[in-house]
């Protein structure tokens, strides 16, 4: 960069805004880009290996026999701890199920670990941990090991749920965030925001009641079924914090390619539409989870699609785009008056709009 | 939706851009007053859709950008007291203030919270009737008539632990400064729509007339905006200077009576300092001294901090009109929505961010298949 504008620029002080370098942020758990930033410089720098740097919702490890294992972990906080669709319980199975999942993988395995403040009920308790074992059922897998702290009062929110999954790949499966290709077609499972905007409504954040339900869900049968009807999935992933956007964003980097997404494509609920349009929102930066892209080679496209809208958890699957060679590692959505604009990633936290 | 989707029926938005090219005959440079058109004009494209005679330039109606330093430094000294809870709109929270912002104030152990009405505030002090709930009541002429509600209840209800940190601004104080400055481009306003759904637009034939400046009242949607400009474009290739309302289902002359009787009850005009721009004379609004006790610069005694911004930041140019956010040096680059140098790029509604989330002009060009 040239000298002069290097001295224009020291000149113009508008206030430089910490960095947050010194202290977590809530931004720091928003999904976004603060999130991956933390994540880069203290995590992965820390603890640098391949399985961990590829950067995906979990890693794949090697093990003594023929078999690959993939192996993710997750913690769960949610206020409050039973909302509208769902649960914590439900909440920490399903996040973990999933994330094992979307590397093509067959989640088998969970273990829980508890964090509980003192003072929660146990009654509370037995009904996240039913909660739990429903999932676990209803995805077929079972929780084998577990652990349990208690925190004085005030130290905790109720309680936390940390699990941890493996679940086994097979031989030839290679999906990843780094595999869509030019030419693929992009799909996502069912509404987009229904989660977010359920837990903010059951806030009392809304300050109008709707009838939405969170979308928690295993998504790990869907999975086989899609698996079943095409070997030519690339990559899956599940637009949990920071949602669709931040997500297709993470894939566009990973795999070196562009995104282009339809606005009119974009499967959103009116009640999804109108909260976020009260309140400033983007339903594209919204939570899911019970929700999965899937980037497909243009072929197979139909043909999962038909898969998925088989299924309960992907009846409403739409093709909402395709990957294009450039611009690489951005994102690009066709409005609905037809000009184009840049989608961007979530940065930090997601605020409301004041008017 | 209803009203909604239809104002962003794609047909029609083409039809609409062919009838404001089909009146244009020479360049002409337009503003849009408000941030949130400013949004809307780049997430969905609209200045693409324009003949290229026609320049949007942005104006400073972003609440956010325009709400000087020193009363962000109030407010965080505020938010920082140990008794306090410090209630806010949530874009303020990424403001800078002089090395701090809300965020890290609540990192810090501060008790700040986001409400989406002030009336939740108004709630939370009745609720916590051992603590000090501060409100920062900023924002137009949209927000006023509801910060000035939360005022007016918490005096009915009796409240001694509510207050308000004010620094509110008026729009048409606004235009009179960008219209009367001696680098002013704007040839034709379109006026933010909501503001006039609140205080209609019986304070703009004046401006029209004194400046020779048509003005149109707009919406939002991708619709009325290029209502607005085509209005706008026919007065101003007619040489007329008028002002018309292109946002007929929201807006009427008078405006919302009530809500305008109800911040004439609370507030009343004073001077005002802008973020970036400086000193307004009458573009502010200040609690009357009936309700004087619910000053938060009174009641904590943060009326001392005084706090200076180089005069010669670009996001003050860029507010008034006279620069796009592209041209300045460190947009994209140095200053991101990540890493912002300015308030422009960190609000919702500032018109850099806008550019910088929809509209990195270089990557739109360059879509290749395969």
């Amino acid at each position: 960069m040239a000298e002069t504008m290097k001295t224009s620029l020291e000149g113009m002080v508008c206030p430089v805004p910490l960095q947050h370098q010194e202290r977590i942020v809530q931004g720091h758990g928003s999904g976004g880009k603060l999130m991956h930033d933390l994540i880069a410089k203290y995590f992965v720098a820390a603890w640098d290996n391949p399985m961990l740097n590829a950067g995906n919702d979990a890693s794949v490890i090697a093990t003594q026999g023929a078999a690959r294992m993939a192996v993710s972990t997750d913690a769960h906080v949610v206020t409050p701890l039973f909302f509208p669709g769902g649960d914590i319980g439900r909440l920490a199975v399903c996040g973990t199920v999933n994330d094992v999942a979307m590397l093509g993988a067959r989640p088998l395995y969970l273990t829980a670990s508890f964090i509980l403040e003192e003072g929660l009920e146990i009654a509370t308790l037995e009904k996240v941990v039913a909660s739990m074992h429903a999932a676990a059922q209803e995805a077929g897998v079972q929780i084998v090991a577990g652990d349990t702290k208690v925190v004085g009062k005030g130290m905790a929110d109720g309680m936390y749920i940390s699990t941890t999954g493996v679940g086994l790949l097979a031989e030839d499966t290679r999906i990843h965030g780094a595999a869509a290709q030019p030419g693929d077609l992009v799909i996502v499972s069912g509404s987009l925001g229904d989660h977010g905007i359920a837990v903010l409504a059951a806030r009392g954040e809304l300050g109008f009641d709707t009838d939405l339900e969170s979308d928690v869900a295993p998504l790990n049968r869907l999975i086989a079924e899609m698996l079943e009807a095409s070997q030519n999935i690339h990559v899956l992933r599940d637009p949990t914090r920071g949602g669709l956007a931040t997500t297709l964003n993470e894939i566009a980097r990973q795999s070196k390619a562009g995104i282009v997404v339809k606005e009119s494509a974009l499967p959103i609920k009116p009640a999804v539409d109108a909260a976020c349009e009260l309140l400033g929102f983007d339903p594209l930066y919204i939570a899911n989870e019970g929700k999965l892209v899937a980037v497909v080679g243009r072929e197979d496209g139909e043909r999962v699609l038909e898969a998925m809208r088989k299924h309960k958890y992907g009846k409403d699957a739409a093709l909402i785009g395709e990957v294009v060679a450039e611009p690489a590692g951005r994102v690009l959505m066709q409005t609905l008056i037809g000009s184009h604009r840049l989608v961007d990633e979530l940065m930090g936290e997601l605020l409301p709009r004041i008017c | 939706m209803k009203y909604v989707a239809e104002f962003r029926d794609a047909e029609l938005v083409k039809r609409s851009a062919e009838l404001i090219r089909a009146e244009v005959s020479r360049p002409w440079t337009l503003m849009e007053i408000c941030g949130g058109q400013t949004h809307a004009i780049l997430r969905y494209g609209i200045d693409e859709l324009l003949p290229e005679e026609i320049e949007l330039v942005h104006g400073p109606g972003c609440p956010v950008c325009v709400t000087p330093l020193e009363q962000i430094d109030k407010a965080l000294a505020l938010a920082a007291l140990p008794n306090v809870i410090f209630t806010s709109y949530g874009d303020m929270l990424r403001v800078p203030g002089s090395g701090r912002d809300l965020f890290s104030v609540r990192a810090a152990g501060g008790d700040v919270r986001v409400v989406y009405s002030p009336l939740d505030a108004v709630r939370i002090a009745s609720e916590n009737p051992d603590k000090e709930v501060v409100f920062f009541a900023i924002g137009f002429e949209t927000t006023a008539p509801a910060n000035a509600m939360s005022v007016y209840q918490a005096a009915r209800l009796g409240l001694k632990n509510f207050s308000v940190l004010v620094s509110h601004v008026r729009v048409p104080p606004a235009m009179h400064a960008i219209l009367g400055g001696e680098h002013n481009r704007v040839q034709g306003f379109l006026a933010a729509g909501h503001v006039c759904a609140v205080m209609g637009y019986w304070e703009y034939p004046p401006i029209a007339a004194r400046y020779h400046t048509p003005i149109a009242v707009t919406g939002f949607e991708p619709l009325d905006l290029l209502r607005g400009v085509l209005d706008v474009v026919k007065l101003l290739e007619a040489g007329e200077v008028r002002v018309v309302n292109s946002y007929g289902r929201a807006v009427t002359f008078q405006g919302n009576r009530p809500a305008q009787d109800l911040i004439n009850k609370v507030f009343q005009v004073c001077d005002r300092k802008w973020r970036g721009i400086g000193n307004i004379p009458m573009s502010g609004w200040g609690l009357r001294p009936e309700y004087a006790a619910f000053d938060a610069e009174r009641r904590f005694d943060v009326s001392a901090i005084q706090s200076e911004e180089s005069p010669i930041c670009v996001a003050g140019q860029i507010l008034q009109g006279q620069l796009k956010p592209p041209q300045c040096p460190a947009f994209g680059t140095l200053c991101t929505p990540q890493h912002p140098l300015g308030a422009t790029m960190v609000s919702s509604e500032g018109a850099c961010a806008a550019y910088y989330h929809y509209n990195k002009a270089d990557l739109l060009s360059e879509v290749k298949h395969g």
